[in-house]
């Protein structure tokens, strides 16, 4: 209890910096990998081509490999100059999103193609039978799919400690500066980890029984 | 056979053609149909009579042919199309009622999204249809609280609330209950009576005698016989109708 206490600073800025990082990509991943998954079932062979390549290189590249990219190879392309809290951002943004697409894209599938053609039969055109009929049941059927992908971004989040972020991931090695038992440290940032998960999962259940769609 | 440009048609399908790959479901087909007028579609399971039906608003696409509204060729895609579409009701099969939204959202969502019309209107004549429907005491309920035939019923409005030239109906009754078809076949009577343009792909021959101008009866992908209901029921031409007609008598 005293390594929490002594040290609540390291822990309050620690988490906030985790929950800036969760919320930020959180936020940028859902409307990326929702914008991706409706490419994937655009009528234009292009577009599902461009989603599903980025979808396929993203997903495949480790996280740690996307978040090196963006903290140390992209100063190197000589663009606009990001700290690297923001690389981190991008980097967790751009990869949960390909998650979150896969999520949202199987959720379309399970919206029966009558939806989408009563949708079309009274004028309404692709865009807004997506934004109206289709994606509004999709999300509806992939809440739990969905958490998990963001229950992942939570703890990828820590990921980003070992690009100079000072997030949770990077409360044990200030701790071990100043001291503190390593074991102790780490136990107090798992429970914090459960508890914010317990959270989510709340959440979860609380959409799942507001949204349940009866056919 | 001349394919007339009849000025006076609404709907008019002219050459029209498609393939499923090898299987040829429309073959050169020519259809037209005056306003106010109610034409059944009849036929054997496979003969392509949906496939028309979908065809009129391009849920279907076509390979050869050409299909005007109201004298508009049907537009590839795009906007254009989605306009030409809000002219043209369809009643499916299986209802297709928005399954996330109220029954009254779901007649409103049209008027609203597509005819820009302000919600306190859109909701007034929304529940005038659905009463005219005899479903106004559903309308905050959800699709699935519904019986199927109150569901069509509602589908029903759905189409009428986007005040359309025609109506298409897609095998309205198929779907249901043996006692729910009547209430369903009802409101069609009525639209038919009130004048609405209907084209109706149906297997109730009591609907085609009792609302239908024309009865068109589709075999293997073709018209075989365009005739007056009674002259159909009575005396049919083909060899195709007459057995297709006897099956169905000696049920």
């Amino acid at each position: 209890m005293n390594t929490l206490l002594n040290n609540s600073d390291l822990f309050i800025t620690g988490f906030r910096n985790t929950l800036i990082l969760f919320f930020i990509s959180g936020f940028f991943a859902l409307i990326l990998g929702t914008v991706v998954a409706t490419l994937r079932v655009s009528p234009i062979p292009a577009m599902r081509a461009a989603a599903t390549l980025y979808i396929n290189v993203v997903r495949n590249t480790p996280l740690t490999l996307v978040l090196f990219f963006f903290a140390l190879g992209y100063p190197k392309l000589g663009l606009v100059e990001i700290d690297f809290m923001t690389a981190a951002t991008i980097g967790l943004s751009l990869y949960t999103a390909t998650y979150v697409a896969e999520a949202v894209r199987s959720g379309i599938n399970t919206v029966p193609v009558g939806q989408a053609e009563a949708a079309r039969a009274i004028g309404l055109p692709f865009t807004q039978t997506l934004t109206l009929v289709i994606l509004p049941q999709a999300f509806r059927a992939v809440i739990p799919p969905m958490f998990s992908v963001f229950i992942a971004l939570l703890k990828n989040t820590t990921v980003a400690a070992g690009f100079s972020v000072f997030e949770a991931g990077a409360i044990r090695s200030n701790l071990s500066e100043r001291g503190e038992p390593a074991m102790a440290g780490l136990l107090w940032i798992a429970l914090v980890f459960v508890l914010l998960v317990f959270i989510l999962s709340f959440v979860q259940r609380k959409l799942e029984k507001k949204w349940k769609v009866a056919r | 056979m001349t394919i007339q440009a009849s000025s006076d048609a609404l709907v008019s399908l002219n050459g029209v053609n498609k393939h499923y790959g090898q299987l040829h479901v429309l073959k050169d087909i020519n259809l037209q149909v005056k306003k106010g007028e109610v034409v059944v579609v009849i036929g054997p399971s496979g003969s392509g009579k949906s496939t028309l039906c979908r065809a009129i608003n391009r849920l279907e696409t076509i390979d050869t042919g050409e299909i005007s509204i109201d004298g508009k060729k049907l537009p590839e895609e795009g906007k254009e199309l989605a306009v030409l579409r809000a002219d043209v009701g369809m009643v499916f099969q299986s209802f297709n009622l928005f399954a996330h939204k109220t029954i009254l959202e779901n007649v409103t969502l049209g008027p609203i999204k597509v005819k820009k019309l302000d919600k306190a209107t859109a909701d007034k004549d929304a529940m005038a249809l659905l009463e005219r429907v005899g479903v106004g005491q559903q309308a905050p309920k959800m699709p699935a609280q519904l019986s199927g035939g109150q569901q069509q019923r509602v589908a029903i409005a759905r189409a009428l609330a986007m005040k359309p030239k025609v109506m298409l109906f897609d095998e309205p009754t198929s779907a249901l209950d043996p006692e729910m078809i009547n209430e369903v076949l009802d409101v069609m009577v009525q639209l038919a009576k009130e004048g609405m343009t209907m084209i109706v792909v149906t297997h109730e021959m009591g609907f085609a005698r009792k609302a239908a101008d024309r009865v068109v009866f589709m075999a293997d992908g073709q018209i075989v016989e365009d005739a007056k209901p009674e002259e159909f029921f009575t005396n049919p031409q083909s060899n195709r109708a007459k057995d297709f007609l006897s099956k169905l008598l000696t049920h």
